[in-house]
């Protein structure tokens, strides 16, 4: 059998363990799906699947045991995914009869957000939708998740690129009873940026991670939400070579720079990507460039606005599976 | 008398009464909420017609017009004390019944329980005129039917509005003039206007006659030990809550000048009944859920023949624990009943 196996990994398909047998990623942009999909889901993996779905990390699904003689049959059945998740967002599809145009750059995932979780800062599924109509389709390995809050669900800080939702807290005193429950709580579930001084409440911004928490708690509403801004997190990630966690790049940040940043970040890879590999990630290429490269690339022509920080270097600390075991 | 006008017109008449009254009405403060994507309806001051949220309860109540959560009661130097002067204009509040009866509950608070009335409260009260604002058929939670608070004839105007039409009735001879002198007399359209009062809501409670102290150390209130977190949210939404604690505080630059403040106090919240020394009178959440109803639903008619809850349900909508003061009276009735055991 004759395969262009680089083409069928590009339309999103893989190579499996099983000769001539096939697994299908369907991406979930922000894993927010209207569940009238879940029919066509379900038909490709009756009629050509082995009957089964994996639900991936990345929250897309991944429908295995798809003979590759029957790819062009399953993407026509799963046009109405491609219209419906990506060319009606904005992504663009020349042909959505022909199945997914790129898989390098991953399915963007987000935690639940403020559509349903209490502790999110924002609409994440809403902020990976604008994201993937940035990044979607590319080629270039990319993983990038989304979270409303530092709780952090989705892990993004295990990702190239994670953001996490800043609120900036706004206190006003005429309503501050003195109760002392956002000091304490921010002190046991966050930074402890709160003090109390002359019975009423400070707040130490250096220290403040913008979750929120105060807001919250306080029972009549002296602290309310001011603007929405993003930490946005780099170059964590999994895998044989040197595991790592991502770490802050940048706090305070608006929306427009957290797009502007990852539209960028794609220059950069096009720019310093190592091309003798069949793929590099682009924590490796941040490795060899080192971050300042990065930095003055990403952050071309994004407007910071006088809150945003910005990290100055970054230790990401070692981590190597073969040196800390006798 | 009853008048039918346009929002624009009406806006005129807002804008006589603004030169007299500050105006306070239920207003939607858009990203304000406790969670993100949510607002805020609680009050706050207007100045057209379409700012007031007529079909929304408000979080918080109409009492901070005349009783704010923090109030400076005087400036003091070494030798002086000043108390801070208070703006002349009157205050105009949009309120619904249940509110308007709530005040009736501070006033008994405030100005007749002691020797003297409270001045704080006094200078403000005195300024307070209320604007009836109906409700069609209650909202979730409430229950005024069942507190007899859900009528009221003390308000100097009714405001209804419908589509792009207000209506205004006149109840208030200090007002009599006010129509006439907003709007160009061919454009006044008279018309009959009676207030809406509900008659029921879905809550509906029969408060136990005597509640005594046998039921001071039934196991109900266990149950609320181990769910009240003691936040005092229910205290501050409150209308009739008036408990308040005072901080003396001296300034940092200069610590021989500072104020003395009066602010909130919430029964809810652990410290309240602490004295000198750290003893504290009621150690639990099942103690203090247990004094606030016996205060709201006995102690206080003891004293002043009514009840002092006026059944607006805020408490049940904002706990977060959704504890329900209504269905803990519920339960305390099916006890004296022979139900709940
Ligand atoms: S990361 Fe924050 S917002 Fe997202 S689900 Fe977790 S707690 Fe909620
Ligand atoms: S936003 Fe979080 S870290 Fe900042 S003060 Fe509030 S609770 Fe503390
Ligand atoms: S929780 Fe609210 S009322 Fe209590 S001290 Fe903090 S700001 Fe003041
Ligand atoms: S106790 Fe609850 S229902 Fe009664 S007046 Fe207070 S907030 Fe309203
Ligand atoms: S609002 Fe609920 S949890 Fe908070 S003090 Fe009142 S009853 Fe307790």
């Amino acid at each position: 059998m004759s395969v262009h196996t680089k083409k069928l990994i590009k339309n999103a398909y893989r190579i499996t363990r099983d000769r001539d047998i096939t697994a299908l990623r369907i991406r979930v942009p922000g894993g927010h799906l209207p569940v009238e999909y879940f029919d066509i889901i379900k038909e490709v993996a009756q009629k050509y699947g082995n009957g089964t779905v994996h639900i991936t990390t990345r929250q897309g699904f991944e429908v295995p045991g798809i003979p590759m003689e029957m790819v062009d049959k399953v993407n026509r059945l799963i046009a109405p995914i491609l219209k419906g998740l990506e060319k009606d967002i904005g992504v663009q599809v020349n042909d959505e009869e022909i199945g997914y145009p790129a898989a390098g750059t991953r399915n963007v995932s987000g935690c639940i957000g403020n559509r349903v979780c209490p502790f999110a800062n924002y609409d994440t599924t809403d902020l990976a939708l604008k994201l993937e109509r940035i990044i979607y389709p590319n080629d270039y390995h990319v993983k990038i998740a989304v979270s409303g809050c530092p709780n952090d669900c989705i892990k993004a800080h295990m990702q190239d690129i994670g953001v996490l939702g800043q609120v900036e807290p706004l206190y006003n005193p005429d309503r501050c009873i003195s109760c002392g429950a956002c000091v304490d709580n921010c002190h046991k579930r966050s930074t402890g940026a709160l003090t109390m001084v002359n019975y009423r409440v400070e707040r130490d911004e250096k220290r403040c991670l913008g979750c929120g928490e105060c807001v919250l708690t306080c029972p009549n509403s002296a602290w309310t939400r001011g603007s929405n801004y993003y930490r946005v997190v780099i170059m964590g990630r999994t895998g044989k070579k040197n595991p790592r966690i991502a770490r802050t790049f940048l706090e305070w940040v608006s929306e427009d720079t957290v797009l502007k940043v990852v539209a960028n970040m794609y220059d950069y890879i096009e720019k310093h990507i190592d091309r003798r590999l069949p793929k590099e990630h682009v924590g490796y290429i941040v490795d060899r460039t080192g971050l300042n490269v990065f930095k003055d690339e990403v952050l071309k022509e994004a407007e910071l606005d006088a809150k945003a920080k910005v990290a100055q270097f970054i230790d990401f600390g070692r981590y190597f599976y073969d040196r800390n075991q006798m | 008398m009853g008048y039918q006008m346009s929002t624009v017109e009406f806006n005129n008449v807002i804008s006589k009464l603004l030169l007299d009254y500050r105006i306070l009405a239920p207003v939607c403060l858009e990203g304000k909420g406790t969670f993100s994507g949510t607002d805020l309806v609680t009050y706050g001051d207007i100045e057209r017609i379409q700012d007031v949220v007529f079909d929304r309860k408000t979080v918080y109540s109409a009492k901070e017009a005349v009783f704010p959560p923090s109030e400076t009661m005087f400036y003091f130097t070494e030798e002086e004390f000043k108390q801070p002067s208070v703006d002349q204009k009157g205050i105009l509040v949009f309120a619904r019944p249940c509110d308007i009866n709530a005040f009736k509950r501070l006033d008994a608070i405030y100005l007749e329980s002691g020797p003297y009335p409270d001045p704080y409260y006094l200078q403000l009260r005195e300024k307070l005129k209320f604007v009836l604002m109906e409700c069609d058929h209650g909202f979730k939670n409430c229950f005024c039917a069942s507190m007899g608070t859900n009528e009221t004839s003390d308000f100097s105007l009714l405001v209804r509005s419908e589509g792009d039409q207000i209506f205004c009735l006149i109840n208030d001879t200090g007002f009599e003039d006010l129509i006439s002198e907003s709007l160009a007399s061919n454009s006044i359209r008279k018309v009959d206007l009676q207030p809406g009062f509900v008659q029921r809501n879905k809550t509906r409670l029969q408060i136990p006659d005597k509640l005594d102290n046998s039921l001071f150390s039934h196991p109900l209130w266990q149950e609320y030990a181990s769910r009240c977190t003691g936040c005092g949210r229910c205290n501050f939404s409150c209308p009739t809550c008036s408990c308040f604690t005072m901080q003396d505080l001296f300034y940092r630059d200069n610590p021989s000048c500072g104020e003395r403040r009066r602010v909130w106090a919430s029964c809810m919240i652990e410290g309240y009944t602490e004295m000198a020394g750290g003893q504290e009178v009621r150690k639990t959440q099942g103690e203090r859920m247990r004094f606030k109803v016996m205060h709201k639903f006995s102690d206080f008619k003891k004293r002043f023949g009514f009840h002092m809850c006026v059944g607006c349900g805020r408490c049940d909508d904002v706990c977060p624990e959704y504890i329900s003061l209504p269905r803990c009276v519920q339960k305390l009735q099916e006890i004296k009943n022979g139900g709940v055991r």
